[in-house]
């Protein structure tokens, strides 16, 4: 098994596969939708409608680029609170219309910066868990890369929550934690080990429900094969979830966290 | 011709290391205000620690503020018992818990029950700074999502004063979850029509401020708490600009719209009365 601190280098490659490549593997007919109706459109989440087999669902994610350009522009997948917002939005319109949810999740964290503060980065979480947390449709939760701390679990608080193998889950990246308790950031290979935010410790805590392999016997699947097997894992999953009826469906997703 | 003989300088007294003859102030006796930075005599801070210059409410253990907001002897605490766990085996994790509880007397950095507020029945949870910065890992998570749980069942509105410095790393992910499971409590709350209350203090960042800090139906702050998400350091480090020094006050939450009012320690109690009053009536008639 890679070393924990290697496992972050390749969560975060800038040649890691973006939401709207899986969207766009995955899904029929996207349609995206912009704007949280209240201040801008956040181009660090993506969201929208698509098809999947043959049924209409609604998807949201982080977006990273792939190049500095493009990054800029999706501000490295750091969602500004309208981007929750906008996430929000999506999310109550899905339930509105019995579309389940799909989430990609894949950003260092909430954007921390003086503008995100002012227009209430916090209250736009908390909402979004509040609201989360009894909406009558499946979400379905995928981490693809990075999944930094409270601006992670706001796309991420599902009846399901996958990783793949490669990405990363944790409360703070580990130069940050290892700058808050140890006061040095060079130590975050240290902080990686302990901090249990591999997708092997995870599943170990619960705190994921399955991973989604990106190698087998020491070689690495291809994109097109892993988006195949993943493309059916979704939909056997997101079948299984619509079977469910609406309190079952937001009791599960209660006692999912309540056990932590 | 004595003139001359004058020595172009004065002579100062020779400086010394001797205490008994520096200015004796006994510690204590002075207080910086965090807010204004004038130094107060700290008995002018009252019983209710406040600043007289600029009506900063300073920081107060839990005990402190069930005296001052509680009916005496009304108090019942729930799940005292809840304590934190080690769960990522964190190095000194176990010490700084014993040393925490000791320093603060309390066992983690909430305290919950039940109460009477002048007369009126309430689930209040009160979060202690001086407690590993009032941090949230499971425990803390668990007394807040059974506090909610509780008041649920009895029918009680919740009030809960904030003071977090977000999630406690030491548990990791785990405390991260503690933000969605807080969360669903805090629906399943409001859900059945009752009334959730937060009073945000000194300070209120992180995971709680981006979970049930920011999810009262009414929220109330401090005259010059902190009120944030992202700590002022990590925000400079990301834009690489200084920030300005006020800029998550609560008078500058309260002006974007994040607040409902900056209430004066002198005025809370009967602030939070009357709101449970206006609550309770319209609860009967429906």
């Amino acid at each position: 098994m890679a070393e924990a601190m290697d496992i972050v280098s390749i969560a975060r490659q800038t040649d890691r596969i973006t939401t709207t490549e899986l969207i766009e593997a995955i899904f029929d007919d996207f349609i995206e939708l912009h704007g949280d109706r209240s201040y801008k459109d956040d181009a660090a989440i993506v969201g929208g409608i698509g098809m999947l087999n043959g049924q209409p669902v609604t998807i949201i994610g982080n977006q990273k680029g792939h190049d500095l350009e493009e990054n800029l522009k999706r501000n490295f997948g750091s969602p500004h609170p309208e981007g929750y917002r906008k996430s929000l939005r999506l999310m109550k319109q899905a339930e509105k219309f019995n579309r389940p949810i799909i989430t990609f999740v894949n950003t260092s964290g909430a954007y921390c910066g003086v503008e995100a503060e002012e227009r209430g980065q916090g209250e736009a979480l908390a909402k979004n868990l509040l609201e989360m947390s009894d909406l009558s449709v499946p979400i379905l939760s995928i981490i693809v890369g990075e999944g930094g701390s409270g601006g992670a679990l706001a796309l991420a608080a599902g009846n399901k929550v996958w990783m793949m193998e490669f990405s990363i889950y944790s409360i703070l990246s580990p130069e940050g934690f290892a700058s808050i308790l140890w006061k040095d950031s060079k130590r975050a290979g240290e902080a990686a080990e302990i901090m249990k935010l591999t997708s092997y410790d995870l599943l170990e805590l619960g705190v994921i429900d399955r991973i989604i392999y990106e190698e087998k016997e020491g070689e690495k699947i291809s994109y097109a094969q892993l988006l195949n097997s993943l493309k059916e894992d979704i939909e056997i999953e997101i079948k299984q979830l619509t079977s469910k009826s609406k309190d079952q469906l937001i009791e599960q997703r209660y006692n999912r966290f309540r056990k932590f | 011709m004595r003139l001359f003989k004058k020595r172009p300088y004065i002579s100062l007294q020779k400086v010394t290391n001797d205490s008994e003859r520096a200015p004796f102030v006994p510690d204590g006796m002075f207080v910086k205000c965090p807010n204004c930075k004038q130094s107060i005599y700290s008995k002018d801070l009252g019983n209710e620690s406040i600043c007289p210059n600029c009506q900063y409410a300073f920081r107060i253990s839990a005990q402190e503020r069930l005296h001052l907001t509680i009916d005496e002897g009304t108090f019942e605490e729930w799940d005292e018992d809840i304590v934190s766990s080690d769960p990522l085996s964190f190095p000194g994790y176990d010490e700084k818990l014993k040393k925490a509880q000791i320093n603060s007397g309390l066992r983690e950095a909430v305290l919950t029950g039940s109460a009477k507020l002048n007369g009126v029945d309430l689930a209040v949870g009160i979060m202690d700074s001086n407690f590993i910065m009032g941090s949230m890992g499971q425990a803390v998570g668990e007394k807040v999502t059974r506090l909610f749980e509780k008041a649920t069942d009895k029918g009680l509105p919740v009030v809960l004063f904030t003071a977090s410095g977000g999630a406690r790393m030491q548990e990791g992910i785990l405390s991260l979850m503690q933000m969605a499971k807080t969360s669903a409590a805090v629906k399943k709350h409001s859900d059945m029509g009752l009334f959730y209350l937060t009073v945000l203090t000194d300070p209120t960042t992180g995971g709680v401020t981006a979970s049930f800090a920011m999810q009262g139906d009414i929220i109330l702050a401090e005259p010059g708490a902190l009120i944030g998400f992202a700590g002022r350091r990590v925000i400079e480090q990301t834009i690489k600009e200084s920030v300005p020094d006020d800029f998550q006050s609560a008078e500058k939450v309260l002006e974007h719209g994040f607040i409902d009012e900056i209430v004066p320690r002198t005025e809370l109690k009967e602030v939070i009365n009357k709101l449970l009053m206006m609550h309770a009536v319209s609860n009967s008639h429906f």
